[in-house]
């Protein structure tokens, strides 16, 4: 009386029902296809005009006044800003989408430095040589070379950014300056009946980052200088991240850093169950000024530890560049507008009303800006040792080749030596095309 | 004393026959083009949105993906891939025969996303089948305040998705409530069988009450007369429920459970927002989204795969297994009739 559909008619209407359920997979796959790089001399044009400068969302309302700004200098060559989602993922699929195509109407896009050198290889991006080159002395090093990709500079960097290692003042005196101290510091932690380190180790970008962190730190690396070779079969590498395997085997990471983003360990650092936390500057006004925070007076910044005495722990750089689309019909006017972008006094205004972390080298020794933002010294320290993460068109495969094999290692199902030897294969796998 | 909407598809079924054959007939005597002409937009519509992207994922499956010029440092076009695409996924290659994909490369995890997605999909729908249907039966029932039970069991399923796993997350968070009321210190996003467990939990706790309404939907057309008269031939509570209840209630059980089946195949948000792959939690749709980031043509392979499972599983339902998506009344009208 029932199971047995009618007629082969129904049976028919079925099977396109199924079909029509089954299909929209299908269409979510379907974005576009990539059109590759190509050298197609004749894009955009070299003139003065109105723009559009494209970043996503200004949090801290500090771009549309610099904008307002310019405006006013420059009547005939007006800056409209374009505000995309506050999701990196979509920021960078939306930058993407109008690169494919040739939207002319994006004249300068916000860069997250990992994008760099995707969108360098594509030729999406104006080289910035000949009529574009840029002066880069006053800034620090490490985000210029963020942007370099093939031995050329893509992109003007416009914030920066560095890891820090915040620790409990009232329990440590004087911070760790190597890793081994600070491991040896751990006692203290335990004495007090707290976790002693703990940094960012979900499987996400920010295991990348603290990853990247250790294995630079100890003098190892992930690509070689021309990014063509993966160089993680070094004893430095191995070091490295040794250190963090054997943080948690003996307990000094707690095992549930595992689950940690960034805001898991600032929970735990301000509710005072953590004495150190590597984390980035934002956590410094978060943890004076929270609420709920019981590490107010009690907390001090310090750059990242190093592997030996006199050396500085190496800090993942992050950070933002604005670079110039190739399609732009207005790119001197796009030119001039990201010198001014990276001017003291925007990058200055930047930092007293967003605290954003400037790329001038000089801003970082001010006088008057150290005494509103302390931390200033320490992060200068932690960016001019700061190591770019790996700069390759293929960064989305070599971070999930470098994440998926460090969770591993971490949560101890694979050996150190398993996981970076897995590691090496799949990374020289993601830079050689990814086929 | 029958429901009104029995007969009336009862009526609506019986005037269909008579109402086929004339329409048939009406396509050869002329009149058929105007049929055409009516049905063209829809037939176009149909093209445009199913076809298209279809037939262009399969086609871009074909293709190799853009790779660098050593001398330039530039992408250039691939070309033609024949079935490497397919290669890399159902024999992990990754250019150097079968298997040659190293651990943490996208082109590793294929069966293991294969495997994972299918073992959500049977416990999950397990799950929900047991859970919704036994939320149906007190929701059938006559009692005061049913209407409230009703509205509120509706809720996880009225709440987005992405909101229903920042939720479970915080509840799995190290110390969160589960680990809390549990008394234990289980990392549910970290290794292991916690994170698989975790994301069943939360599918279950939002789904089961999309079962729920429609087992109920499919409960509140059967006769009461039908019970009525088993009660009086003295069959236990039991024999009602297995001779009335479950053959009755199969076919929106049946859609049910094949509308729950795709879309747990297909499931991205929850596990993404939840573990984000941790512990190989990566289903075939995560794994195609991250293969869209770095290789799009690869990507497209992936998504003929992944739709030609779905596919197969919906043609098992329909074909085997009594799914009748289009026409839920029919066998029993016909009995009727």
């Amino acid at each position: 009386m029932f199971g047995k559909p009618g007629s082969t008619a129904t049976r028919k209407i079925s099977f396109t029902l199924a079909l029509a359920a089954t299909g929209v997979l299908a269409l979510g796959a379907c974005g576009g296809g990539d059109s590759g790089g190509n050298a197609d001399a004749a894009k955009g044009g070299n003139s003065t005009g109105p723009i559009t400068y494209v970043q996503g969302k200004d949090n801290s309302g500090i771009v549309q006044p610099a904008i307002d700004k310019w405006n006013a200098a420059h009547p005939d060559q007006k800056v409209t800003l374009k505000e995309q989602t506050d999701q990196a993922d979509q920021q960078h699929d939306d930058l993407v989408q109008n690169f494919q195509a040739k939207n002319a109407d994006y004249d300068v896009v916000s860069v997250d430095n990992i994008w760099t050198s995707e969108f360098a290889a594509k030729g999406w991006l104006q080289p910035l040589t000949g009529d574009y080159a840029l002066d880069t002395s006053a800034l620090l090093p490490a985000t210029v070379n963020a942007e370099t990709y093939n031995k050329t500079l893509y992109a003007a960097p416009t914030t920066s950014d560095g890891g820090l290692l915040y620790y409990r003042k009232d329990l440590v005196p004087t911070p760790p300056k190597t890793w081994d101290e600070m491991m040896s510091m751990c006692s203290i932690a335990k004495a007090n009946n707290i976790d002693c380190y703990a940094g960012q180790y979900a499987q996400y970008e920010g295991l990348t980052v603290n990853v990247a962190e250790a294995i630079n730190t100890f003098g190892g690396s992930i690509l070689s200088e021309d990014g063509k070779t993966a160089t993680l079969d070094t004893p430095e590498a191995k070091a490295g991240l040794d250190a963090l395997v054997k943080g948690f085997q003996d307990g000094d990471i707690p095992k549930q850093a595992t689950t940690y983003q960034e805001e898991q360990g600032r929970q735990s650092f301000e509710d005072g169950k953590l004495l150190f936390l590597r984390n980035w500057p934002y956590v410094y006004s978060l943890a004076k000024t929270d609420g709920s925070s019981t590490v107010k007076e009690t907390f001090g910044v310090a750059p990242l530890p190093g592997a030996s005495d006199g050396k500085t722990g190496a800090s993942s750089l992050g950070g933002h560049a604005a670079g110039i689309s190739v399609y732009s019909d207005h790119k001197k006017t796009a030119f001039e507008f990201i010198k001014f972008l990276q001017s003291e006094e925007i990058q200055k205004d930047w930092l007293t009303k967003g605290s954003a972390a400037p790329v001038i080298s000089s801003l970082y020794d001010d006088a008057t800006l150290v005494q509103q933002f302390p931390y200033l010294p320490e992060l200068k320290t932690s960016i001019e040792n700061a190591v770019p993460r790996p700069v390759t068109p293929f960064y989305p495969a070599v971070t999930k080749a470098i994440q998926d094999n460090a969770f591993s290692a971490l949560s101890g199902s694979k050996s150190t030596d398993a996981a970076l030897s897995d590691m090496q294969k799949s990374v020289q796998n993601a830079i050689s095309g990814g086929q | 004393m029958s429901t009104t909407s029995g007969v009336a598809t009862g009526e609506f079924a019986q005037g269909k026959p008579p109402l086929n054959p004339g329409k048939r007939k009406s396509l050869h005597d002329g009149s058929g083009r105007k049929a055409a002409i009516l049905i063209a937009p829809t037939i176009v519509l149909l093209a445009i949105v199913i076809l298209y992207p279809v037939v262009s994922a399969v086609s871009q499956s074909f293709t190799k993906d853009a790779g660098l010029d050593p001398n330039t440092g530039l992408f250039v076009q691939g070309g033609f891939a024949g079935v490497q695409n397919y290669k890399l996924w159902l024999l992990q290659d990754c250019g150097s025969g079968a298997f040659s994909c190293p651990p943490g490369t996208l082109g590793s995890q294929f069966w293991t996303a294969t495997g994972v997605t299918f073992l959500f999909t049977v416990v999950a729908v397990s799950l929900e089948t047991v859970l919704g249907f036994t939320f149906a039966l007190v929701m059938h029932r006559k009692f005061k305040g049913r209407a409230i039970l009703r509205a509120s069991v509706l809720v996880p399923w009225a709440i987005p998705t992405a909101v229903t796993a920042k939720l479970w997350y915080f509840i799995f968070a190290y110390d969160g409530i589960a680990n809390k009321i549990l008394g234990t210190d289980i990392l549910w996003t970290g290794d292991g069988w916690a994170p698989k467990a975790a994301i069943i939990i939360a599918d279950t706790w939002k789904t089961a009450p999309f079962m729920a309404l429609l087992i109920l939907a499919g409960l509140q057309v059967i006769d009461e007369s039908v019970y009525e008269a088993a009660k009086m031939d003295g069959a236990t509570a039991w024999q009602r429920f297995k001779h009335i209840t479950l053959p009755l209630v199969k076919p929106a059980l049946m859609v049910a459970v094949l509308f729950r089946t795709l879309d747990t195949l297909r499931m991205y948000d929850l596990p993404k927002i939840l573990t984000g792959g941790a512990g190989d939690t990566s289903t075939l749709s995560m794994l195609v989204v991250d293969q869209v980031r770095t290789g799009f043509n690869a990507a497209s392979a992936l998504s003929t795969l992944t739709f030609l499972i779905v596919f197969a599983v919906a043609f098992i339902f329909i074909k085997f297994l009594g799914a009748n998506v289009t026409e839920q009344r029919a066998p029993k009208t016909k009995k009727a009739a």
